[in-house]
């Protein structure tokens, strides 16, 4: 799905966009959670096609984010970014950006549009 | 060949992650693939954290050579009291700050373990040494 598809479905803003053309962009897979040791633990096999969904919105999240190779965060609960770690993000040249939507709410929408599980053993879910 | 030490300060959540994501840069720099570039900043990150959590400061040493990516996290105590406990998934000892930062879920020893080659974990009251390796030619085993 492109990122632009899955930022209007969940009626997502940008709060950092290091790249313009990645709404361009095709993602297949979600990490999705507050805690980041479980994100670096579901380590992904393609980060280029996924994003991080969480409703952590510090210096943390984008730490888990770069060390993961992952390059597009969506949080959620119209949580942002300060002042600090918006020029952490630019700095990591991190594509963040907010939806109004509950975790819960926004996994729901983008599961039942076909994306799946990060996970290490090549994304198969059981 | 890199050698690098930095010096680590106790519950620092501001810089934390900025030791790691050096490493990853000097990482990067050598002819290493994706993946272990990768596993190299996981571990890292996960190590770093668990000592700013739960140390009381200490230092990270890199070295690199034709062989093998070496990381040593060396800190000056409390120790893990049970080293058995501290490498099962889910079981913490956190604090709330901790855990609102994202981290204390229980998950750092095991999911560094997972990501390295060599492995080593020793510990006493005076301090904990975690000594993790990355082998440079051949499988990740």
């Amino acid at each position: 799905m492109k990122l632009q598809t899955m930022l209007g479905l969940l009626q997502a803003k940008p709060v950092n966009v290091d790249d313009p053309y990645i709404v361009f962009r095709e993602y297949f897979y979600v990490s999705c959670t507050d805690l980041m040791s479980d994100a670096l633990a579901m380590i992904c096999t393609n980060p280029a096609q996924t994003v991080l969904l969480t409703g952590l919105a510090n210096g943390q999240a984008l730490r888990t984010a770069e060390m993961m190779d992952i390059n597009v965060i969506i949080l959620c609960r119209n949580k942002v970014l300060g002042e600090e770690n918006i020029d952490l993000a630019q700095s990591m040249e991190m594509n963040v950006y907010t939806t109004a939507l509950p975790m819960f709410d926004a996994v729901g929408i983008l599961y039942q549009e076909g994306l799946k599980t990060a996970t290490r053993d090549d994304h198969q879910n059981v | 060949m890199t050698i690098k030490t930095y010096d680590l300060i106790a519950k620092d959540f501001t810089n934390a992650g900025s030791i790691s994501s050096d490493i990853k840069k000097i990482a990067k720099s050598y002819d290493l693939p994706q993946d272990m570039i990768r596993r190299i900043a996981i571990a890292c990150y996960e190590a770093e954290i668990n000592m700013i959590i739960h140390s009381v400061g200490g230092n990270i040493h890199l070295t690199i050579d034709d062989d093998w990516v070496s990381i040593d996290f060396r800190d000056k105590g409390p120790g893990i009291d049970d080293l058995e406990l501290a490498m099962t998934p889910g079981w913490t000892t956190a604090s709330t700050d901790a855990q609102s930062m994202g981290f204390g879920a229980g998950m750092g020893l095991p999911n560094i373990k997972k990501n390295v080659d060599t492995f080593e974990l020793l510990s006493s009251p005076k301090g904990t040494l975690l000594r993790i390796g990355f082998k440079r030619k051949g499988e990740h085993v």
